[in-house]
């Protein structure tokens, strides 16, 4: 496929964007500043990011638990965005979501959802909906190798399957589910060949590489919106830090983590580089970019840090359209 | 006016809501052509509106009920259906954690604009997995709002109701009503949310129930009326929002309560019902607050055990006698 040096361009910064918003939130993080857990995009921005570099504005995204990098790859406010983890009014969730639930609707991001696979069956409507209403678009649902374990995953394949719904099935393999391996859970080589079960044309792809997810998501995007019905693209990827707030990740092997983590697979610098070799940027625009982005990633936790909390009786808000 | 059975106006409700608004459409296990839905309440929809808009599912509980989340953020109004009440607990994740919390959880970026349909009770020796009355589930998640329409003239215009509501509707139907017949209003009408109906006026005590023993205590009633005894009975038509006012103000009239429902009797909705009268009528009771409920087991199977586990005439007349 020929990729254009604008899309490269983006691909790249894109990646970066996700990369230095979860940077700073685990500096935020460290000036204790942010309440509850935390799910980290760290390490798996090339999926984000080429999934969406893929879409349109008015395509969808679902999001999971860890959701972060969905969000902003799709193009949230990351004022909004880091406001809302520090459960502040000005959040785009005004601190009713937090870090599990971090969404803005109106990027067409469906929502972040802290039940495990549950994404599943909502890009399901959200797709039918598409359909039904003609509008051309199409939703990428991401969920986890953990995810694909879960009754949704079969139901909602199914029925994406039978009625040739507009939707893109990204299963982000980071290859734990919390510490649980996924060789221990899936009998299969790959969560892909699942799909075959369904019918379902699937792939998998180097997640590390948000050029590669692109590609495989134009594809499926392309055979969506020609009403062929869903795609499931696995993206192979590791988590840089443990699952969760406190976790060392201890029980990834020390090969497996070595390689995965090593400087030349990680996310931002295979795009970077691919980027360069193709032409599209010179090391020192890619450094300006990223100097841009920190400017504007700075910014952004300046306005969460200034921002007000909710007061306390907002709480009694936002459960119906009115009050009763 | 036209007479016409439960079944008869609920579908005449459907029916105006799909003519009226393209973006109402069914889904649901054989609602379609082949059967018309398991208690026929769909029979001749897909028909009249094709296959696309009364759309027959695969056994997929979970997905349905995520389906229409999924539809109803992105512009659709669904009303997915789930065959038996007792089912639903394969979409309680949906319907209680997806559905009922993303207005609040998202900060009021999506209203989920969605109807469950579903079936309660018992008196078909359909024993425990397809005859249970659940509604009180519902009025424990907030963000859900919940109908339980018991006579015909009421099912139609609520359906219009829950149909045009922002917020997920769970429409409870119950099975031994859907035959029952009652003059319904040619004209279209809408049934407000929240206005409970007194079914008959009476002096001596106050009947609150739902369903199928609305109309059990309509005939205790017209009994003790013989006797001299002056009952007045409500149907709140809607748990969430229940209408309270009805209540008290009947409660200051009469001094005396009897709460009847299907549901087995610990935390039933009666349960709830009893603690609002004692918080806000306290002074005006003249008795003890009489509940009448199934025993707290399974629905049984034999027609001598689940008569003696749904309450009966003799019961409701004993509970009212108890404190007359
Ligand atoms: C239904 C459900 N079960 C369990 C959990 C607790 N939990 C949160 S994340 C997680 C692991 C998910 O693994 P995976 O789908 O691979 O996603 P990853 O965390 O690796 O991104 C678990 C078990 C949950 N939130 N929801
Ligand atoms: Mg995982």
């Amino acid at each position: 496929m020929a990729v254009d040096k604008k899309k490269l361009i983006d691909l790249y910064t894109r990646t970066l964007k996700v990369r230095l918003f979860e940077e700073k939130v685990w500096e935020l993080f460290g000036e204790n500043i942010v309440p509850g857990t935390l799910h980290l995009y760290l390490g798996q921005e090339a999926v984000a990011a080429g999934v969406t570099a893929a879409l349109k504005d008015s395509d969808w995204v679902q999001s999971t638990h860890r959701g972060h990098g969905h969000v902003i790859a799709k193009g949230a406010d990351e004022k909004k965005a880091l406001a809302e983890l520090l459960g502040k009014a000005t959040g785009s969730c005004k601190g009713k979501g937090g870090s599990m639930h971090i969404t803005e609707f109106k990027k067409g991001v469906l929502g972040a959802t802290g039940v495990v696979a549950s994404g599943l069956p909502i890009a399901v409507g959200a797709a039918l909906s598409c359909k039904m209403r003609g509008t051309k678009d199409v939703v990428a649902c991401f969920f986890g190798d953990g995810a694909s374990n879960n009754g949704t995953f079969g139901e909602s394949l199914n029925m994406s399957a039978i009625w040739q719904l507009p939707v893109i099935w990204i299963v982000e393999n980071n290859l734990y589910a919390m510490g649980t391996p996924i060789k221990l859970t899936c009998p299969s080589a790959t969560i892909a060949e699942r799909a075959n079960g369904y019918c379902i044309p699937n792939t998998v792809v180097d997640g590390n590489n948000a050029l590669e997810v692109y590609e495989a998501t134009v594809e499926a995007v392309k055979r969506a919106r020609q009403g062929g019905g869903p795609t499931l693209i696995e993206c192979r990827t590791y988590r840089q830090r443990g699952h969760s707030r406190f976790d060392p990740a201890k029980y990834r092997p020390e090969d497996e983590a070595k390689e995965w983590l090593s400087e030349n697979r990680d996310a931002v610098n295979v795009i970077r580089k691919i980027a360069i070799e193709r032409s599209a940027l010179t090391e020192k625009e890619a450094d300006k970019i990223r100097e841009k982005l920190q400017k504007q990633i700075d910014k952004a936790a300046d306005f969460a840090r200034n921002s007000e909390y909710p007061k306390p009786e907002d709480a009694l808000e936002d459960v119906y359209a009115e009050a009763f | 006016m036209t007479e016409m059975t439960y079944r008869e106006a609920l579908k005449a409700g459907l029916r105006e809501e799909m003519q009226r608004d393209e973006s109402v459409f069914l889904m649901g296990e054989d609602i379609g052509l082949n059967w018309g839905g398991a208690f026929k309440v769909t029979k001749g929809l897909a028909e009249e509106f094709g296959e696309e808009r009364v759309r027959d599912t695969p056994i997929s509980e979970n997905t349905i009920a995520g389906a229409a989340v999924g539809a109803a953020i992105t512009g659709m109004r669904p009303v997915a259906e789930i065959m038996f009440g007792d089912l639903i607990t394969l979409a309680m994740d949906q319907v209680c954690n997806q559905a009922a919390k993303m207005r609040y959880m998202f900060g009021g970026q999506t209203s989920v604009p969605l109807v469950i349909r579903t079936v309660f009770g018992g008196g078909k020796n359909i024993a425990s997995h397809h005859s249970q009355s659940l509604e009180a589930w519902f009025m424990h998640t907030p963000g859900l709002k919940v109908a339980v329409p018991a006579f015909a003239s009421d099912v139609k215009g609520l359906i219009k109701t829950a149909i045009r509501d922002p917020d997920p509707v769970l429409f409870a139907e119950h099975k031994l009503v859907y035959d029952k017949k009652e003059e319904v209003p040619d004209e279209e009408y809408l049934i407000p949310f929240g206005e409970a109906k007194v079914r008959r006026e009476g002096a001596d005590v106050t009947v609150w129930g739902t369903f199928f023993m609305l109309h059990k205590a309509l005939e205790v009633a017209e009994e003790l009326a013989k006797e001299g005894i002056s009952v007045e009975v409500i149907d709140p038509r809607t748990l969430v929002p229940l209408d309270k006012k009805t209540i008290i103000e009947s409660v200051k009239k009469t001094g005396r309560l009897v709460l009847v429902t299907e549901e087995t009797k610990t935390l039933a909705t009666t349960a709830e019902v009893a603690a609002i009268v004692q918080e806000e009528a306290f002074d005006w009771l003249d008795a003890p607050i009489k509940r009448v409920n199934a025993p707290d087991t399974p629905v049984p199977f034999a027609p001598t055990l689940e008569n003696f586990f749904i309450p009966d005439h003799k019961r409701i007349a004993q509970a009212i006698r108890d404190i007359i």
